[in-house]
């Protein structure tokens, strides 16, 4: 009985919580719908008449968004597909096979998560924009994400969980490492490797220094940059800039909240993993 | 005195060598020497990405280094701290250096304590779980440029936040006037990056004794005092963790202020130090001082880390 009472008031304040941090995404639903922006507090709530899809239609006019979304699409993909094939032979390789410089490698892998990589962008920048030319191009885009180091710690992680009598019998049977990694190990770490795509996932997807840094061709700029520069330059002289501005945040921001939402239970279970036992 | 022949053919050693065969050879290689070439493309891209660039900042802030044709060569010479006297001289980095310390002030202990409170609430039996975990942590995984949309709708002079407020409304409004564009360029920040921190603190909030907050009940502690004096030292690795991130991840401010406060304004009021390092390194073509900044930035961010984790982890010895 006496436990009750409080946590009534913790609901209260969780739910006040909730309201603070979805209420702008309400919001912005409800603005890229608007026909004339509604700044008033009256706008939060839905009018039948001030409804209209006219937004989603000036923002893909102005910044193409097909195209957009197919940039975001390549460059976070490469990223995906480089972590799935090197972050797994990695963390196979950490968790289960013994040889010289493991412990090494594993000290650089943790080393590197120090270094912050806005300073690594004007070398960066130099080196793939001025040295190897790959300005406007999805490998200049990719290159610098290519391994989600997290993943390959997921990855080592679950490879770790398995049973060594396992990796026995198949040594014993005489199978070849890329053997035992794709036939035995891979099979049963199937939610690692959901997992590591989901938080591969949101990184290139929400990036904007990289790619707005090398992309100046507008065909070119995933969504994120070319929504970017829509706010900063076009949005000045279109008739409802809010609007198409929101109906753009919105298409940019459902794909990942999406596979949050569906997928919530595995993002949680890897923060705890990787946040704390790591 | 010396009993063993004077001197040990060589031939010998490497005969019993290979007569142990792959015994010794795996003492050196290890016992499956393949996971070497499992791990090169790995190692490979860590050395080009992060361990090349990182000496080539390093080079460049020593050096007068400027963009050029790809294949060029060109004469650079060491100019040792020429550009550090340049950047710490120039107003607009001290500025931006300012700004991130104002930043610091306001996000890293309103995180701390939001996240520590949101957590502790959350850990307790109660309805909605789940729906609160998630929506907590929608903000982080949407896209930044996305939600700086809303904001800028939220925080305009004539926005619903204003209209709320009334009479109460600042002028200038939030991202336009020099006293609240950073306060609130880390509010929102705060607000971004919360979920994040919440999740951390709910794992380490598991691994704290029951026995603790039972012994803490018996010997008549509130729910105050029992989360003061049981789950606030509890948790202290976790708060180590949260406000190291939160640090790093403030020093490495850029979109925020590159959007929201229309690149760092007003009149630099919100421009963080990436931001310059930005405009000075790629829009004004000087690589070696905005690679100057950077060294720096890293600098005074372990420095701060240092610091912090003495004063956090005291008791973590």
């Amino acid at each position: 009985m006496r436990k009750l009472l409080p946590n009534q008031g913790r609901f209260i304040a969780l739910l006040a919580g909730a309201f603070v941090f979805l209420f702008p995404f309400y919001y912005m639903l409800i603005g890229s719908l608007q026909t004339e922006p509604d700044p008033s507090v009256k706008g939060a709530f839905p009018s039948p008449g001030n409804l209209t899809g006219h937004n989603y239609l000036e923002i893909d006019a102005a910044i193409n968004l097909g195209r957009s979304l197919l940039n975001s699409g390549i460059f976070t993909g490469g990223v995906i597909l480089g972590t799935l094939l090197f972050g797994v032979l990695a963390g196979y390789a950490l968790a289960r096979l013994q040889f010289r410089g493991r412990s090494a490698v594993f000290g650089l892998m943790l080393l590197i998560q120090v270094i912050p990589f806005q300073l690594l962008t004007i070398p960066l920048y130099v080196m793939i924009v001025r040295s190897y030319g790959l300005a406007d191009s999805y490998l200049g885009m990719i290159a610098p994400f290519a391994i989600n180091s997290i993943a390959v710690f997921v990855f080592r992680q679950y490879f770790l969980q398995l049973p060594q009598e396992l990796f026995d019998a198949a040594r014993v049977d005489g199978a070849t490492e890329l053997n035992i990694l794709w036939r035995i190990a891979v099979p049963l770490v199937r939610p690692a490797l959901l997992t590591g795509v989901l938080l591969t996932f949101i990184g290139p997807w929400n990036e904007f220094l990289w790619p707005f840094l090398i992309t100046k061709q507008q065909n070119l700029q995933p969504l994120a940059v070319s929504l970017s520069n829509y706010l900063t330059t076009v949005s000045a002289r279109a008739a409802n800039p809010f609007g198409a501005l929101l109906a753009g945040a919105c298409v940019l921001a459902v794909p990942a909240v999406t596979l949050f939402i569906i997928f919530q239970r595995r993002f949680i279970s890897t923060s705890l993993d990787s946040g704390i036992k790591g | 005195m010396n009993r063993r022949p004077p001197t040990v053919p060589k031939p010998a050693r490497n005969a019993r060598l290979t007569a142990r065969g792959p015994g010794a050879l795996s003492a050196v290689l290890g016992k499956q020497p393949i996971g070497t070439a499992f791990v090169t493309p790995y190692v490979v891209f860590l050395a080009a990405i992060f361990a090349y660039p990182l000496g080539f900042a390093v080079y460049m802030s020593f050096h007068d280094y400027f963009f050029t044709a790809p294949g060029a060569t060109v004469d650079r010479p060491f100019v040792g701290f020429a550009n550090y006297v340049t950047v710490l001289t120039d107003p607009a980095v001290q500025r931006s250096f300012v700004n991130v310390g104002i930043f610091l002030l306001i996000n890293v202990p309103l995180t701390v304590v939001l996240s520590l409170g949101l957590a502790n609430a959350l850990n307790a039996a109660i309805r909605w779980r789940t729906f609160f975990r998630v929506s907590y942590y929608v903000p982080y995984v949407a896209a930044s440029v996305a939600v700086v949309g809303v904001w800028l709708f939220l925080f305009n002079s004539n926005g619903l936040v204003n209209s709320v407020l009334g009479p109460l409304a600042p002028d200038p409004s939030w991202l336009v006037n020099s006293k609240l564009a950073m306060p609130t360029v880390a509010l929102y920040v705060t607000w971004k990056q919360l979920g994040f921190f919440i999740l951390l603190y709910l794992a380490a909030l598991q691994n704290v004794s029951k026995d603790l907050y039972e012994a803490a009940a018996v010997d008549g502690a509130g729910r105050l005092n029992s989360f003061l004096n049981v789950t606030v030292p509890g948790v202290r690795p976790a708060t180590t963790l949260v406000v190291l991130v939160a640090t790093v991840t403030g020093a490495n401010l850029f979109t925020e202020p590159y959007l929201l406060t229309g690149g760092g304004g007003p009149d630099g009021a919100s421009a963080s130090p990436v931001l310059i390092m930005y405009q000075r390194g790629i829009e004004q073509g000087k690589p070696d001082v905005g690679s100057a900044i950077g060294v720096l930035l890293v600098i005074g961010v372990l420095l701060l880390a240092v610091v912090e984790r003495r004063f956090v982890g005291k008791e973590e010895q």
